[in-house]
């Protein structure tokens, strides 16, 4: 039934209608005000960024970040970034993808529900307590072996660790969003469970995964508190994996509390460019959704568990 | 008739998958038993630990007044994004089809991604420009609590948009057939169908914001004092344990006790979702 039908419905009385009208101002004023929220953010960001903005190809294109003697490169710091992130990424992504498919595909169904929970615990515990152990359990055990254990080797576990719960919900959805015909349809052409989840039920769902790697490596790119209490905060060019490195993200966090003049503006450019990553990354998230969802008309696993959405699983 | 390599693959491919499912188990037992044992070696009992106000930093004592913060810190946090939220949600499924709100709609939801994907120390940065200086609240649990409910937003959103969808639009059509107008409709009809969906999303935007740090380093501070009122500033549980592990030496036993209460508290929180959304499932429409 179509909602157009409503407005003829709903034409009755004169008092009705005042009431609808002014629900639905109610409703745009809200939807305004969040979106708003975003524009708020940029301009701010922009603004405090200001007197360094022209200067932006010098700021990406250095590497020696001396406040005190007004030298804000933030290459080392964005080449950090992206060095946790990728070694992170290399980590979690197939193993977040593997757990998905044991639990859809492998395990049998009570197994593969409490994989599921296990999964969305992980997902919960916050980022200040994957920083605390890191820094009690991973990074004294990294020490052994060379150098003070805070490093870009510790930063990449942790990380590792803490997304893995996102490319694994999410990949987990994306499977369950290809329909069960497909599996079965390959059952019946002889292949075996494994050529039927590499040739046929993985390339299905790759929109999905794509987007869960996607969701997953921007998490981890803004990640700060368990990056903060692990890498070292040396601002170096990523490297050794056993030396110490400087996030965006961490900078941000250390260096805000005094920061004033071009170097607060220097920070706010950290920020304003880690939002111009997730914006993007946001806008091919939201494609390759659309994408997936020619699927979704068809979800119809029987074996599915209907608990939480794995985006509501997930946080911190 | 399978062939043995096929048979040689499926096995190989089983044991990988087993393997890699008892690892990220293990990780799992890892941190929290980890924590656990950690927090178990403490000396006070623990009502003790919860109503007593923080000694030596924090390193001693309890955390009574972090407990307090954090509350309030919660609540001021819900105050913003739930009204907010929950009419974002209706306008995203309510309002979607009438005219000239396509577009509205579309930006909406837009800005609810970005808002999702944003990290949490950028929230920080604009909530200490907004809130603390421009104004002009100081670091301050109603400016930190301002900046968690920003966070919070579009998790609640998501959540409630999910399950007000989840409602049959053929009840939507019987309540108009019955004469209801759309407001009617929305608050005897959808709204109720919809609510275990929407309280299960507010607890896990309560999650979030228990969970988060980096937000509240400069906008809420990190004042260990109680807190007379919400202008002061004031230290969550979340900070408590940045705090102590970084910055205050011996403070590690103390740090292991407070993150064992913040993801006691965390699981607590999930769980109770996710029985909301089972007992929404067995005697709503959703599902």
């Amino acid at each position: 039934m179509d909602l157009p039908e409503w407005k003829r419905a709903r034409g009755g009385s004169p008092r009705r209608w005042g009431v609808d009208q002014f629900g639905a101002m109610l409703l745009r004023a809200c939807g305004l005000m969040s979106a708003t929220l975003v524009l708020l953010m940029l301009g701010f960001l922009a603004w405090y960024a200001w007197p360094l903005l022209g200067r932006s190809g010098e700021l990406l294109a250095t590497s020696d970040w001396e406040p005190s003697s007004s030298r804000y490169g933030l290459l080392s710091m964005v080449a950090s970034t992206l060095a946790v992130t990728l070694g992170a990424m290399l980590l979690s992504a197939p193993l977040g993808v593997a757990s998905a498919v044991f639990a859809r595909h492998y395990a049998p169904r009570p197994v593969a529900a409490v994989q599921r929970r296990l999964v969305e615990l992980l997902a919960g515990i916050p980022s200040v307590v994957y920083g605390f152990w890191g820094l009690i359990t991973l990074v004294p055990w990294i020490a052994r072996w060379r150098g003070s254990g805070s490093s870009l080797l510790a930063a990449t576990l942790v990380l590792a660790l803490m997304v893995l719960p996102t490319v694994a919900l999410l990949s987990d959805a994306a499977l369950g969003a290809v329909p069960g015909d497909q599996a079965r349809g390959a059952a019946a052409l002889g292949m075996g469970r494994w050529a039927a989840v590499r040739r046929v039920i993985l390339p299905a769902a790759m929109p999905g995964i794509l987007r869960a790697w996607l969701l997953a490596s921007m998490r981890a790119a803004g990640e700060t508190m368990a990056v903060l209490m692990v890498a070292g905060n040396v601002v170096r060019l990523p490297g050794d994996p056993f030396a110490p490195v400087r996030t965006l993200t961490a900078n941000m966090a250390l260096e805000m509390g005094y920061a004033y003049g071009d170097h607060q503006a220097a920070l706010f450019f950290s920020g304003l460019l880690l939002l111009a990553l997730v914006a993007a990354g946001a806008l091919l998230a939201e494609r390759l959704e659309r994408r997936g969802a020619r699927w979704s008309m068809v979800r119809s696993e029987p074996g599915s568990d209907p608990g939480l959405a794995p985006e509501e699983a997930i946080h911190g | 008739m399978a062939s043995s390599s096929t048979n040689r693959a499926d096995a190989l491919s089983a044991a990988v998958l087993w393997t890699i499912a008892l690892g990220i188990g293990a990780a799992l037992a890892w941190v929290l038993l980890d924590v656990v044992r950690g927090a178990a070696g403490a000396t006070s009992p623990w009502l003790t630990y919860l109503s007593s106000p923080p000694a030596d930093q924090g390193a001693s004592g309890g955390i009574a007044s972090v407990l307090v913060s954090t509350l309030l810190l919660l609540a001021l946090a819900l105050a913003v994004a739930l009204p907010l939220g929950l009419g974002t949600a209706v306008l995203l499924t309510e309002a979607a089809t009438a005219r000239g709100d396509s577009s509205l709609v579309s930006v909406v939801r837009l800005a609810m991604h970005v808002l999702a994907g944003t990290p949490s120390i950028v929230f920080g940065l604009f909530g200490g420009v907004l809130f603390v200086e421009v104004l002009g609240l100081g670091y301050s649990l109603a400016a930190g609590g301002l900046t968690l409910g920003c966070m919070v937003l579009p998790i609640f959103v998501r959540a409630a948009e999910s399950s007000l969808r989840a409602v049959p639009v053929e009840w939507r059509a019987g309540a108009a057939a019955l004469g209801l107008s759309r407001f009617a409709c929305l608050r005897r009809v959808v709204l109720p169908a919809a609510l275990p969906g929407i309280a299960a999303g507010l607890v896990l935007g309560i999650g979030r914001a228990l969970a988060e740090t980096a937000a509240l380093l400069f906008t809420a501070g990190a004042v260990l004092r109680m807190p007379s009122s919400i202008g002061d500033s004031g230290r969550s549980l979340s900070v408590h344990i940045y705090e102590l592990s970084m910055f205050v030496p011996g403070g590690e036993a103390a740090a292991y006790r407070a993150a064992a209460v913040l993801v006691a508290l965390l699981l607590a929180l999930n769980l109770g979702a996710a029985a909301i959304v089972r007992i929404g499932q067995r005697h709503g429409a959703q599902g």
